[in-house]
């Protein structure tokens, strides 16, 4: 049995936890006085060692991304923090922000040391005013306490409602003050990134883990989680579960176990899908409540660890209808630079809503499938590629259901049995 | 409406954050927004000039993300979720229900100017679905009758306050200042976190 870990997540319960003084308490901004007394390059190998992979999806090891960073070649360097938390079911850096935002400015001033940069960009969604409030007194009260302000800046900057802007290369886009859009690759933002100089982009919890290895050593970190997936992170469980929430484990903890703490799929129900990390990966169903929540193990059961954001339906939940939701979420979210995922998503949510109201035909299966297969990879950037992911998974897992809505001539769930208050659950 | 010399003071202060100018335009229309209550041709024409950008460049930019309004909302916004897991849960009885309660449809706005109705993507609290949101701050674990309670709240000018956010849920106008990187002072009000945020650092003490 796997024991929960908290790190991130050690001190949330204190009222004050958001503040410098609670910081401080316990060991706030030693990690970065440590780290500043260090050769930049010995701070990336510590990282490097501790096995420290990106939290925002791809997992791509973060000390690695900053190794990337040319050094001496008297340019300015950034570091961005992509804050833009969006993908659907991810809960887990605004709970972090709210209760901890010194953790991350302290994570800002080790990776700005170390890849030589003097500015950080901390990019935010718009639609968290109190996140935005809390980052913003931490920032001034760090610059007040001298920890900024002495060569390294950060700097907020508050997006406006778009999903996109949380692929990273849209985002510096829209940092720099213009729509974002993805930008095509090479160059690598490591190469070209933020005003196309050299520029590193990591996930809130990425840069927020970093003061704890800092701290407690790359040894402390990699004793935690499995081979090749390093150390805790956060597990947001959303849905159809008696206990919803963030629970903070070592890699590789499973469904069941997390559901354990949670008392379960609400009582008098049972688990139908479920989404490891987020709407863009693809759907698991109660076959897979053992799948190793890390990077490898998921992969290996054909989904992605993603934001480990795990949002749980049960048996009363329509999939056709869940998943024509999320289409019409790609739809509306897509930036419209590239035909495929523009157009592909459009015609996506027209098909799919014949199928959920029962006026398509089944040949209208294999015509989702097709469309799928053309916006697979077809674009600058993975918009388009998740929006497949549900479809693709759910027609592998839900054929049949996708079937019973033609024959029915419509869907034939009740959508007031998967409400949470509509007595369901008595 | 001419900008005062304060105001205009406020927006080069925004501006001398950035490495170059441009990074601006963003938290400029969110200041613009805050003082009129949406982003009028008037703040485009000030940013284009502050930025010596054309005003065709800072529109693109403005009607691109939603949270920019190009016409006035309510003096409280709400968000209802209705991406998939918060819809299932109850979201969308939960915007049927407020689009026929106040006698609007999406995007609308009272007769009054107190609540305009929106529905929103996934604001990133699903553990505390389903989720409606006002004035961007969080209205956590709703329900039809609840959302009805709170938005009769607002029409009275006495709106419940957010579960997760400041004593009182300001408007929409202050909102956005903060969204321009204004501090109001409330960043130390509220919860520093709920419940399900809670959970799993509350089992852990318990050995597990």
């Amino acid at each position: 049995m796997t024991k929960l870990a908290p790190v991130l997540s050690a001190h949330w319960d204190e009222k004050d936890s958001f503040t410098i003084e609670a910081y401080t308490r316990h060991g706030g901004y030693k990690a970065s006085a440590k780290a500043l007394a260090m050769d930049p390059d010995a701070v990336i190998q510590l990282v490097k060692d501790s096995g420290l992979r990106g939290r925002g999806g791809a997992g791509f090891p973060t000390g690695m991304k900053w190794g990337f960073i040319p050094q001496g070649d008297n340019k300015d360097h950034y570091l961005v923090v992509n804050a833009d938390e969006s993908e659907p079911g991810t809960c887990k850096d605004t709970p972090l922000l709210m209760a901890n935002p010194h953790v991350l400015i302290e994570g800002c001033i080790i990776a700005c040391h170390a890849i030589r940069a003097k500015h950080a960009f901390i990019y935010i969604r718009g639609e968290v005013t109190h996140v935005v409030r809390r980052l913003n007194q931490a920032i001034e009260d760090a610059y007040k306490a001298g920890h900024l302000g002495k060569g390294i800046d950060v700097v907020l900057h508050v997006g406006a409602g778009a999903y996109i802007c949380g692929e990273e290369t849209a985002l510096l886009d829209s940092l720099e003050g213009f729509r974002g859009q993805p930008r095509l690759r090479p160059p690598f933002p490591a190469i070209a990134g933020l005003y196309a100089r050299p520029t590193v982009v990591n996930n809130v919890e990425s840069i927020s883990s970093v003061p704890a290895i800092v701290a407690n050593g790359a040894e402390w970190y990699q004793a935690m989680g499995t081979e090749k997936s390093k150390g805790t992170t956060l597990y947001s469980l959303s849905g159809h579960v008696n206990n919803p929430g963030q629970f903070e484990a070592p890699l590789g903890i499973t469904l069941r176990e997390i559901l354990d703490f949670a008392g379960g799929v609400r009582t008098g129900h049972k688990l139908k899908f479920w989404t490891p990390g987020g709407s863009s990966t693809p759907l698991f169903t109660d076959q897979h409540l053992d799948v190793p929540l890390d990077y490898e193990g998921v992969s290996a059961a054909g989904s992605m660890l993603g934001t480990k954001a795990l949002q749980i339906f049960d048996e009363t939940t329509c999939v056709v209808r869940a998943v024509l939701r999320w289409t019409e979420f790609y739809k509306h979210e897509s930036c419209g630079k590239c035909t495929p995922c523009r157009e592909g998503t459009w015609w996506l949510v027209q098909i799919l809503r014949d199928l959920e109201n029962g006026v398509g035909t089944e040949a209208d299966l294999a015509k989702l499938l097709d469309l799928c297969d053309n916006i697979m990879g077809r674009s600058f950037c993975a918009l388009g590629d998740g929006a497949t992911s549900p479809i693709t998974s759910s027609i592998k897992y839900f054929r049949d259901e996708y079937i019973a809505h033609l024959t029915n001539g419509g869907c034939p769930f009740d959508p007031v049995k998967s409400t949470l208050f509509s007595g369901a659950n008595a | 409406m001419a900008y005062s010399s304060d105001q205009i003071e406020v927006m080069n202060s925004i501006i001398k954050r950035y490495p170059r100018s441009r990074s601006a335009i963003m938290p400029l229309l969110h200041y613009v927004q805050s003082l009129a209550g949406f982003v009028t041709n008037e703040g485009i024409e000030e940013i284009a000039m502050l930025l010596e950008l054309e005003t065709a460049e800072v529109t693109a930019v403005a009607t691109f993300y939603t949270q920019y309004k190009r016409r006035p909302v309510g003096e409280y916004h709400v968000g209802v979720c209705t991406n998939t897991l918060c819809a299932v849960m109850g979201g969308d009885a939960i915007f049927a229900a407020l689009k026929d309660h106040l006698g609007v449809e999406n995007d609308g706005v009272t007769a009054d100017g107190k609540v305009s109705l929106e529905h929103i993507e996934c604001n990133a609290a699903c553990d505390y679905a389903p989720v409606v949101m006002a004035n961007w701050e969080f209205y956590d674990n709703q329900n039809v009758e609840s959302a009805k309670d709170l938005v009769d709240s607002m029409r009275k000018g006495t709106p419940k306050p957010p579960t997760r956010g400041p004593n009182s849920l300001v408007t929409w106008k202050e909102a956005s200042a903060v969204l321009a990187g204004l501090n109001d002072g409330k960043a130390n009000e509220g919860l520093q976190a709920g419940e399900p945020t809670l959970l799993g650092l509350k089992l852990s003490k318990e050995g597990k």
